[in-house]
């Protein structure tokens, strides 16, 4: 049932971009996403400049440039958002290949493909280099709502318990001769599913029971101490910091 | 503090007068009054619906009584003493998925300790220690799910020793394990030296485990004495919903 021992988007590795504190990664990969918003769109060399960044530190941290690349497919449904802006949108038009296109539309389309390509890169590595559960102590460590951590944390370990729970609902149904052909089955997927929400939460109150059992007051106590020296939190600064003047130096040329 | 039943010994669980009735009005505790000295193991047998789980929320004060005391060490289970009481009673659930929700095991045996405000190198002592005591040592950086359900029960036991109970509650030590596992759990139980109350309708397990058994039948204690006696009544087992499995016979099993 379970996928291997490490999640499916971790790419275990022992390389200095693993090594570093998950809080400064986090910060590292969100100032990169605000210096690449910060750019021109006009300003095609810094665009540039951040994907050479982004190439930097996935060879640093061994990710292999294909698994990006396919990483990449969550994307899509903003790329098909984007190439539809030039059609559809008004303003100045001009002829490309015999078709009219608006001209404030591509650049609205390119400033949307490029910034959140660069940042889905951003994120893509910051996952393979990070596993879920440190991210979500990284999280923590930053003072990030304690309620939606934990609310993350118990996703992270309840998922496939509660996937594994629809599995043998789906098999018991389909021992007993059902086939989901058209819309006439809802009714009965649609009661599973009630019935798989009624479980999770029952399961819901007996975690909070057993949690109550030992000591629990509301808060997470402190385990691991995810101490971050200050050469760590530069280290991690040099990306962001190298964006954010790339931009900086962009919109004093452009 | 009462003192123990008849040697003076220091008591480990006192519940006096007991009952107990669920906000829709079903009464499911009539007077329970029972007392377990330390370092016993007492098996708490019954049939189903009997009332064992509501007896057992009752001693770590999730639930609170509608009449009558629970002690333990003779600390009475009040809101003030909450805290202490859930250190000194240590419960193990039914379903290990219920109690190990942290994303390690390591993690999860030192969620205990560390709400009691245990940390560093003492926190890291205890997690270790808990985990060997229960053969998981091995086992302390892996995510819960990808343990077998013996090994995971294995655990949740663990994450309640980590807290250095006066009393271990088990509720349903032996459901749903296959007989090795099964043996291993008892071989572990076997060797701790903590106070046990195990909940269960497995009579062979309780008479593997436990020197003295309660029957809880319809929210009161309807005996008390030696497991092995207790057993050999069958009067008393159908009295109570309570069947041996097919060819067991307790006189065939010494101790």
């Amino acid at each position: 049932m379970s996928a291997g021992h490490h999640h499916a988007l971790y790419l275990p590795g022992d390389t200095p971009v693993h090594r570093l504190p998950p809080q400064c990664k986090l910060i590292a990969a969100m100032g990169f996403a605000v210096a690449v918003v910060a750019t021109p769109r006009e300003a095609w060399g810094a665009f540039g400049v951040d994907v050479l960044l982004l190439a930097v530190v996935a060879a640093v941290a061994r990710i292999p440039p294909a698994l990006v690349l396919r990483r990449m497919v969550v994307e899509v449904p903003f790329v098909l958002f984007a190439v539809a802006i030039p059609f559809i949108g008004l303003g100045e038009r001009i002829e490309v290949l015999g078709v009219s296109l608006s001209l404030p539309g591509l650049w609205a389309a390119w400033n949307i493909l490029a910034k959140a390509t660069l940042g889905v890169v951003a994120s893509i590595l910051l996952a393979a280099t990070t596993e879920p559960r440190m991210m979500l102590l990284g999280a923590e460590r930053l003072r990030l709502p304690a309620l939606l951590v934990q609310i993350a944390m118990f996703m992270l370990r309840y998922m496939s318990v509660i996937l594994d729970q629809a599995r043998r609902m789906r098999i018991a149904r389909e021992s007993r001769g059902f086939v989901a052909r058209d819309i006439r089955q809802a009714p009965v997927l649609a009661r599973s599913a009630g019935a798989l929400f009624i479980r999770s939460y029952e399961r819901g109150e007996r975690v909070h029971l057993a949690m109550l059992s030992r000591g629990y007051t509301g808060q997470m106590p402190v385990i691991d101490d995810l101490p971050a020296s200050w050469r760590q939190w530069s280290a991690a600064a040099v990306l962001p910091a190298l964006a954010l003047t790339t931009a900086v130096v962009a919109r004093s040329l452009v | 503090m009462t003192p123990g039943s008849d040697s003076g010994t220091a008591v480990s669980l006192q519940v006096s007068g007991l009952a107990y009735a669920y906000p829709d009005g079903t009464q499911a505790l009539f007077g329970v009054d029972l007392t377990i000295t330390r370092g016993e193991r007492v098996a708490l047998l019954g049939p189903n619906g009997a009332g064992k789980t509501t007896l057992v929320m009752h001693l770590n004060g999730i639930l609170t009584a509608g009449h009558g005391t629970v002690e333990v060490a003779g600390l009475p289970v009040r809101a003030d003493t909450l805290r202490e009481i859930r250190r000194r009673v240590g419960l193990v659930f039914q379903d290990p998925d219920d109690q190990l929700f942290m994303p390690t095991v390591r993690e999860d045996v030192a969620f205990g300790p560390a709400n009691l405000g245990v940390r560093g190198a003492d926190l890291e002592r205890r997690v270790t220690h808990a985990l060997d005591r229960v053969g998981m040592l091995e086992a302390a950086n892996r995510p819960p799910h990808h343990l077998s359900f013996g090994q995971r029960r294995r655990v949740a036991v663990a994450t309640v020793l980590a807290m250095e109970p006066e009393i271990l509650v088990l509720d349903e030590p032996s459901s749903n394990l296959d007989p090795a596992s099964r043996r291993e759990l008892a071989q572990i139980l076997k060797n701790l030296d903590v106070t046990v109350l195990m909940v269960t309708h497995d009579l062979p397990y309780a008479l593997e485990l436990c020197e003295r058994s309660l029957i809880l039948s319809r929210g009161v204690i309807a005996a008390d004495g030696a497991t092995r006696s207790l057993l050999a009544d069958d009067e008393l087992l159908a009295a109570h919903r309570l069947e041996l499995p097919y060819g067991f016979a307790p006189s065939a099993h010494p101790r």
